[in-house]
């Protein structure tokens, strides 16, 4: 964007937002709302504390496992239904229901069967992720040409040599799109879940600083993981980017 | 004109009987109600080309297909050297109409995928690959990628591929159909000397009837589905004049003329 001829780097529009921010904060409309400034003065002093690092840690340990277990699980799973009839007749309206499914009420019922720990925050987390990936990663099997296909059979590709080396590459830029959706879905799905059990992680932190009204410290803590899942997906767009040269010319 | 070219018998002018690399015998093929092909009989003698010509849509690249066990036919037998064929093997190697290339690979990986899908050690498909390549004519480009190539240089990065595993029996659909008429001149050229030197069956798809007398020992003239062997046609007296003198050949341009006037009827 350009004002007066001059260039402005991208989203210098947040500089503006942040005045408002500052602004409506300044004016003391609202408790709720404290000036930008002093909110990022409370997110340097956070960033320090034993509380903030352990929750973090927490956070980042459910959101990795959590995510580990969708890719591992949901790439095969996807790559399987997309390649056999039966399996994909068997497990196509599970995915489908899956991923339209209000998955924060099923929160409550994976704490009555994995307790209140760690255990439901990273199910929890995969959950909310793995679906889009089976069902991109089937997507991307499905539009493999077919000539590649024959291609591998015609060169004496054993099945496991055709899944590694021809199948997961043609479906490579389909199942990246999957996985940063999925990841963007579990940061959702690890917050929602620390917030629902609430005695682990960001959870625990929120829950204090709500019910000792520090509304600074809530909206730093806000900000770190907006801009921490804003970054993931920013990484993963990237890598998309990289292998699409080849996406159009399957 | 006593030179004719004979039919069905597979006689060489020398009185040899030539043995037969492939074999197909009463294939039929239907896709749902469509007839595809029905009980053609076609036989490939061994180290010589075999053209495959007929209208579009009539089944060739489904008698390839076929023949390279990558589609069952609905009934019949193929067989490749005496062996009944069931499945893709490595007596065969096929060129695929569109390449098949894989996009995310080298020229060198994909013209070595063959063998490396074989099990072979990188060191030693590279050096097949690599001179392969050259034979195409694409040295320099062994690190380039697909996408970087044009239609006729990956064309012949899948005849390359087809050429390092070293099968009997080269299967090649429409092969030189992306490239212009002077690469496609070079490229027949080309599969001449190939066709003398390595000592493989060539079974050869095109539209083109000159290409096809052109290139071939043997013209096998399909008719529109469902489709029979209607012709073969064996171009006998102009092969051994080299590559330059045979389009000015009076049998070249005779055999020429009487294919274009069985196949005319078919086209409106
Ligand atoms: N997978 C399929 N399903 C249904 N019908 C098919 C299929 N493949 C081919 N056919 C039909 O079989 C017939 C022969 O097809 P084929 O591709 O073998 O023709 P072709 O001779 O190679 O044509 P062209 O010269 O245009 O490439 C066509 O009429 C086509 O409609
Ligand atoms: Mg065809």
């Amino acid at each position: 964007m350009r004002v007066f001829g001059i260039r402005l780097p991208a989203m210098s529009s947040l500089i503006l937002w942040g005045m408002i921010w500052e602004i409506v904060g300044r004016s003391g409309l609202t408790f709720f709302v404290p000036p930008l400034s002093e909110v990022l003065v409370t997110l340097y002093s956070v960033l320090g504390t034993p509380a903030f690092q352990k929750a973090l840690m927490e956070t980042a340990y459910a959101f990795f496992m959590g995510v580990l277990f969708s890719v591992a699980i949901g790439i095969p799973t996807g790559i399987l239904m997309g390649k056999n009839r039966l399996i994909d007749e068997l497990l196509l309206p599970w995915v489908n229901i899956f991923l339209s499914a209000p998955l924060t009420a099923l929160v409550p019922v994976l704490m009555v069967l994995f307790g209140f720990g760690m255990k439901s925050i990273v199910i929890t987390t995969t959950l909310f992720a793995i679906w889009i990936i089976i069902l991109n990663s089937r997507a991307g099997v499905l539009q493999i040409n077919r000539s590649l296909v024959e291609m591998a059979r015609c060169f004496g590709a054993s099945p496991l040599a055709a899944f590694t080396k021809v199948y997961f590459w043609a479906a490579l830029p389909e199942i990246l799109g999957g996985v940063r959706i999925g990841v963007i879905r579990a940061v959702k799905g690890v917050i929602i879940g620390q917030l629902l059990i609430s005695i682990v992680g960001f959870g625990a932190l929120f829950e204090l600083y709500s019910n000792n009204f520090l509304m600074a410290h809530f909206w730093a803590v806000l900000i770190v993981l907006f801009g921490m899942a804003f970054t993931i997906s920013e990484f993963l767009a990237y890598l998309e980017r990289r292998i699409s040269y080849y996406a159009a010319k399957r | 004109m006593d030179m004719s070219p004979t039919r069905k018998n597979v006689v060489e002018a020398s009185g040899f009987k030539v043995e037969n690399a492939v074999s197909t015998r009463k294939i039929s093929k239907n896709y749902g109600p469509v007839e595809a092909l029905r009980n053609l009989s076609l036989d490939f003698p061994k180290g010589q080309l075999t053209s495959l010509l007929g209208p579009s849509g009539c089944g060739k690249t489904t008698l390839l297909k076929i023949i390279a066990g990558l589609l069952e036919p609905t009934s019949g037998e193929v067989e490749v050297n005496g062996r009944a064929v069931t499945g893709p093997g490595p007596d065969r190697a096929f060129v695929f109409q569109d390449f098949a290339l894989l996009p995310w690979a080298s020229v060198l990986r994909n013209v070595a995928f063959g063998l490396e899908l074989r099990g072979v050690a990188k060191s030693e498909r590279e050096a097949v690959a690599e001179k392969y390549i050259r034979d195409v004519g694409l040295a320099g480009f062994e690190k380039n990628y697909p996408h970087e190539l044009s239609g006729g240089m990956r064309q012949r990065v899948g005849l390359a591929r087809a050429l390092a595993v070293d099968s009997e029996v080269l299967l090649m659909d429409e092969p030189f159909s992306a490239v212009d008429e002077q690469t496609r001149r070079k490229f027949q050229e080309d599969l001449l000397n190939l066709v003398q030197t390595e000592n493989k069956t060539f079974i050869f798809v095109t539209h083109s009837i000159e290409e096809a007398v052109y290139v071939s020992d043997q013209i096998a003239i399909l008719l529109p589905r469902p489709s029979r062997v209607s012709e073969i046609i064996r171009p006998a007296g102009f092969r051994s004049k080299g590559a330059e003198n045979i389009r000015r050949d009076l049998e070249y341009l005779d055999i020429v003329d009487r294919i274009w006037a069985s196949l005319r009827t078919y086209v409106e």
